[in-house]
C-alpha cells in the first residue's frame, strides 16, 4: 500500500481556536506519538471534542500550528478515521455503509466487498449486514461506526465520546472493540468524561479543563496521583468550574 | 340540477367506456407533464442539492431567487415560452409553437425551481446530518453531490410529485404555447376550459374527475412513500 510511511508524529503548537472572539481552545502544545490509546479527559464543555476536531481536520486552528510528519493532505485524510458520539450512518445497509467507505478510499469493488466482510464479522455485525443501517440499534449503530472506520485501516482513529450515548451492556461491547482496533496497530484517540472508561482504557491522559492542557501523563499516574488541583478535584467528581 | 346530474352520468359513462377522445387527452397530459418532469427532476434535483452544499458568493441571493420562482404565475411562463418560440423570437426556427413540445418547454420552466427548492431544503437537512461524516471520510465535493441525492430519494421523491401535480394541474401556459389545438395539444385543464365554456358539461366533468383522482392518488403515493421511508430511515 501506497499510503504505508507513517503519518505520525502529531506536533501541537500555541493551537488556539475561538468562536466569534470566545476562545474554546488554547492555547495548547502536545505531541501525539501514536503508540497506544490516548485519552482526552476532562468535564463538560472543557473543549476535548473540539480538540478532537482540530486535531482531524474538521475545524481550522484559529491560530497555531498542527504540524504531521506528512504534507499530502489526501493522505492525511486516508489514514485517519473518526468516530462520532452519536454514529452517523448512510440510509443504506450496514454492509453498504462500510464499502461505501472504502470507495472513496478507491478500493476495487471486490476490495470492497471483501473488506467490508471482514470488518462485520470482526465486529459482529455480519448476520445483520444486509439490513438498514438507521433500523439497527443504538449500539449496534455505534459497531458498525467503528467496523466503518476499522476497515479503512487508519493510522489513527480519533473517537468522540464513543459509548456515551449507550447502555452498559453496548458500552462494553464499543469498549472491547475500541481495544481489539488499537491492539491491531491504530493509534486511538478519545474524548470521554467518563472516569471508568479512561482508567480501564487510557495509556495516556490528556487532562483538558476550560480550553487549556491541564495535566498530561501516563495513566497509571495520572490516576495514582493526579498533580493539578483540577485534575483531583475531577477526579473526586466535584470539579466546579 | 338535472343538467348537472346529466353531465355527471355523462361524465361516468364515457370514464368507464373508456372514450378514445378523452383517454387521448390524458395520454397526452401524462406524456406531457411526465416529460416535463423528468428533464426538471434531471436539472432540479442537482441544482437543489449544490445550493445546499457548496459555499459560494451570491448563494444567498441565488436562493432567494429560486424560492422566487416557486411561485411563478403559469401565465407568464406560457407567455415567455411564447415570446421565445414564436415567429419573432430567438427559437423560432425549431418551430415548436403550438406543438406538445413547447407545452413540455414550459412546464419545465414553470416546475424546475419547484423541483430544485423543495429538494434543497431535503438536501440541507441531510447535509447538516451528514457533514462532518463525509469530510472525515474524505468525500470530494464531487461524490457529495450523489451520495446526498440518493440518501435523500425518499424525501426527494415527494418533492418531485409535488413538481407532477403541479405540472399536471396548471392551464395558464400550456395553453399559450399549446394553443389547445384538438388531437395535438389539447390536454385535461385546457379541454376542461374549453368544453365548460362550449356548455359541453359532461367532458369537462370527466376530465376533472380523472384529475381529481390523480391528485388524490398522487398524494396517497406521497404519503406511502413518506411511511416506508420512515420505516427504512
Amino acid at each position: 500500500m501506497s499510503g504505508d510511511a507513517s503519518i505520525l508524529p502529531l506536533v501541537v503548537r500555541d493551537l488556539v481556536y475561538e468562536v466569534g472572539g470566545d476562545r474554546l481552545i488554547g492555547p495548547i502544545d502536545f505531541e501525539l506519538d501514536g503508540r497506544g490509546r490516548t485519552v482526552v479527559l476532562g468535564p463538560n464543555g472543557a473543549g476535548k471534542s473540539v480538540l478532537l476536531r482540530l486535531a482531524h481536520g474538521l475545524l481550522e486552528p484559529t491560530s497555531g500550528t498542527l504540524e504531521w510528519r506528512t504534507q499530502d493532505a489526501a493522505r492525511l485524510r486516508r489514514r485517519q478515521a473518526m468516530v462520532f458520539d452519536r454514529a452517523v450512518l448512510l440510509r443504506r445497509s450496514a454492509r453498504a455503509n462500510v464499502e461505501y467507505a472504502l470507495g472513496l478510499h478507491g478500493a476495487s469493488r471486490d476490495e470492497r466487498r471483501a473488506r467490508a466482510e471482514h470488518a462485520l464479522e470482526r465486529t459482529g455485525l455480519a448476520r445483520i449486514g444486509a439490513r438498514p443501517a438507521r433500523a439497527l440499534s443504538a449500539g449496534e449503530q455505534q459497531r458498525l461506526a467503528l467496523a466503518r472506520a476499522w476497515a479503512l485501516r487508519p493510522e489513527v482513529l480519533f473517537l468522540d465520546e464513543p459509548t456515551a450515548s449507550l447502555d452498559p451492556a453496548a458500552a462494553r461491547r464499543v469498549e472491547e472493540l475500541i481495544v481489539e482496533i488499537g491492539a491491531s496497530g491504530t493509534a486511538i484517540v478519545m474524548t470521554t468524561h467518563d472516569l471508568g472508561l479512561a482508567r480501564r482504557i487510557g495509556d495516556e491522559v490528556l487532562f483538558l479543563h476550560l480550553g487549556l492542557l491541564n495535566e498530561r501523563a501516563p495513566a497509571s499516574e495520572f490516576f495514582a496521583a493526579p498533580r493539578s488541583p483540577e485534575a483531583q478535584a475531577f477526579q473526586r467528581g466535584e470539579l466546579t468550574w | 340540477m338535472s343538467e348537472l346530474s346529466q353531465a355527471f352520468s355523462t361524465a361516468l359513462t364515457l370514464l368507464v367506456g373508456l372514450d378514445a377522445g378523452l383517454f387521448e387527452i390524458i395520454g397526452l397530459s401524462l406524456r406531457v407533464s411526465g416529460t416535463a418532469l423528468l428533464l426538471a427532476a434531471v436539472v432540479g434535483l442537482p441544482v437543489g442539492a449544490a445550493l445546499a452544499v457548496y459555499r459560494f458568493r451570491g448563494r444567498g441571493v441565488a436562493v432567494v431567487a429560486l424560492n422566487a420562482l416557486m411561485g411563478l404565475p403559469p401565465v407568464v411562463v406560457g407567455l415567455l415560452v411564447y415570446l421565445v418560440l414564436s415567429r419573432e423570437g430567438p427559437l423560432a426556427s425549431l418551430g415548436l409553437l403550438f406543438t406538445p413540445s413547447a407545452m413540455v418547454i414550459a412546464q419545465f420552466v414553470l416546475i424546475t425551481p419547484i423541483v430544485a427548492a423543495l429538494s434543497r431544503q431535503v438536501v440541507v437537512d441531510l447535509w447538516q446530518e451528514y457533514e462532518e461524516q463525509l469530510c472525515s471520510l474524505g468525500a470530494t465535493p464531487g461524490r457529495v453531490l450523489p451520495t446526498l441525492l440518493w440518501d435523500g430519494r425518499h424525501s426527494l421523491l415527494t418533492t418531485v410529485l409535488a413538481g407532477f401535480g403541479r405540472a399536471v394541474a396548471e392551464v395558464g401556459a400550456v395553453i399559450i404555447v399549446g394553443g389547445n389545438i384538438a388531437h395535438v395539444t389539447r390536454v385535461m385543464t385546457t379541454a376542461i376550459q374549453l368544453e365548460t365554456r362550449k356548455g359541453d358539461l359532461a367532458l369537462a366533468l370527466a376530465l376533472g374527475i380523472v384529475l381529481l383522482l390523480l391528485s388524490l392518488l398522487i398524494n396517497a403515493g406521497v404519503a406511502l412513500l413518506a411511511r416506508a421511508a420512515e420505516r427504512r430511515a
